[in-house]
C-alpha cells in the first residue's frame, strides 16, 4: 500500500520536474532568437518561441544556401590561393 | 566546447574543401552553368560536412548530420549502379514515444536527427544547433567578403 502511494507521488514529482526543465529550455531558446531576445521581460508563449525558432532556423539555412551560391560564382573568377592566405591570416588575428 | 574552437575547425575544414575544388583551365568554362551548379552542390555538401566534423560526435544533431553526410557520399558513389530513392522515413525506429505534439513537428524536421528525439533533448539540441549555424553563417560571410575584394 505504502509502496503504491510513494510510487504515484514519485511519478507526479517526475512530471513536474520535466515541465520545469522544458520551460527552462524554452526560455534558453528564446534568448538565442534575436526576434524574441528583446521581449524577454514579457511572457512569450512556448508555441510562439517554437514558431520563431523554426523561422529562424529556416532563415539561417536559406542564408547558407545563398552564401554557397555566391561562393561558387566567386570561385570561378578569383585566384583562390592568395585570397585564402589573406583569410587565414585575418581569422588568426 | 567553445564556439571559437568550432569556428576555427569549421573554417579550416571548409577552406580545405574549397581549395580541393576542381580548378577550371580555360577562363570561359569557369562560367558555364553546369560548372557553377556542380561547384555549388559541392560547396553546399561541404558546409554540412565541415560543420559535422568541426562539432564531432558530441551532440545528437551532429551525429545525425555525420550520418546524413556519409549516406549522401555513399549515394553519390552508387548512383551509377541503380536509381534508388532513399526511404529514410520508413527506416525510422518504430513505435518510440516522442513528446511535444504538433507544434514541435516542424522543428523536428529542421534539426538533424530531430525526428526521434525526446522533447527535452530536442530543445537542447536545437539551442546548440542554432549557435553552430550562426557561427557557420558568420564564417561564410567573412570568406565571401574576402573573396569579393
Amino acid at each position: 500500500m505504502s509502496s503504491r502511494r510513494s510510487r504515484s507521488r514519485q511519478s507526479g514529482g517526475v512530471s513536474r520536474i520535466t515541465e520545469d526543465q522544458i520551460g527552462d529550455l524554452v526560455s534558453k531558446l528564446q534568448q538565442l532568437i534575436p526576434e524574441l531576445r528583446s521581449r524577454s521581460s514579457d511572457k512569450v508563449s512556448a508555441s510562439k518561441v517554437l514558431q520563431e525558432t523554426c523561422n529562424y532556423i529556416k532563415n539561417l539555412h536559406r542564408e547558407v544556401d545563398d552564401l554557397s551560391d555566391r561562393l561558387s560564382e566567386l570561385l570561378a573568377s578569383t585566384d583562390t590561393n592568395s585570397a585564402q592566405a589573406a583569410i587565414i591570416r585575418s581569422l588568426l588575428m | 566546447m567553445k564556439q571559437s574552437s568550432i569556428k576555427t575547425r569549421f573554417t579550416y575544414g571548409f577552406l580545405r574543401t574549397l581549395k580541393r575544388l576542381p580548378k577550371t583551365r580555360a577562363k570561359s568554362s569557369s562560367f558555364s552553368p553546369e560548372e557553377i551548379s556542380k561547384r555549388c552542390r559541392i560547396i553546399k555538401l561541404a558546409t554540412d560536412a565541415s560543420m559535422a566534423s568541426a562539432v564531432g560526435p558530441r551532440r545528437a544533431w551532429s551525429r545525425a548530420l555525420i550520418r546524413r553526410v556519409r549516406s549522401q557520399r555513399r549515394q553519390r558513389q552508387r548512383q551509377w549502379l541503380v536509381m534508388r530513392r532513399t526511404r529514410r522515413g520508413e527506416r525510422k525506429k518504430g513505435g518510440k514515444e516522442v513528446g511535444g505534439g504538433g507544434q514541435t513537428d516542424s522543428l523536428r524536421k529542421l534539426v538533424p536527427g530531430g525526428e526521434t528525439m525526446e522533447l527535452c533533448t530536442l530543445l537542447g539540441e536545437t539551442a546548440h544547433y542554432i549557435k553552430c549555424l550562426t557561427t557557420q553563417v558568420q564564417v561564410m560571410r567573412n570568406i565571401v567578403d574576402l573573396f569579393s575584394n
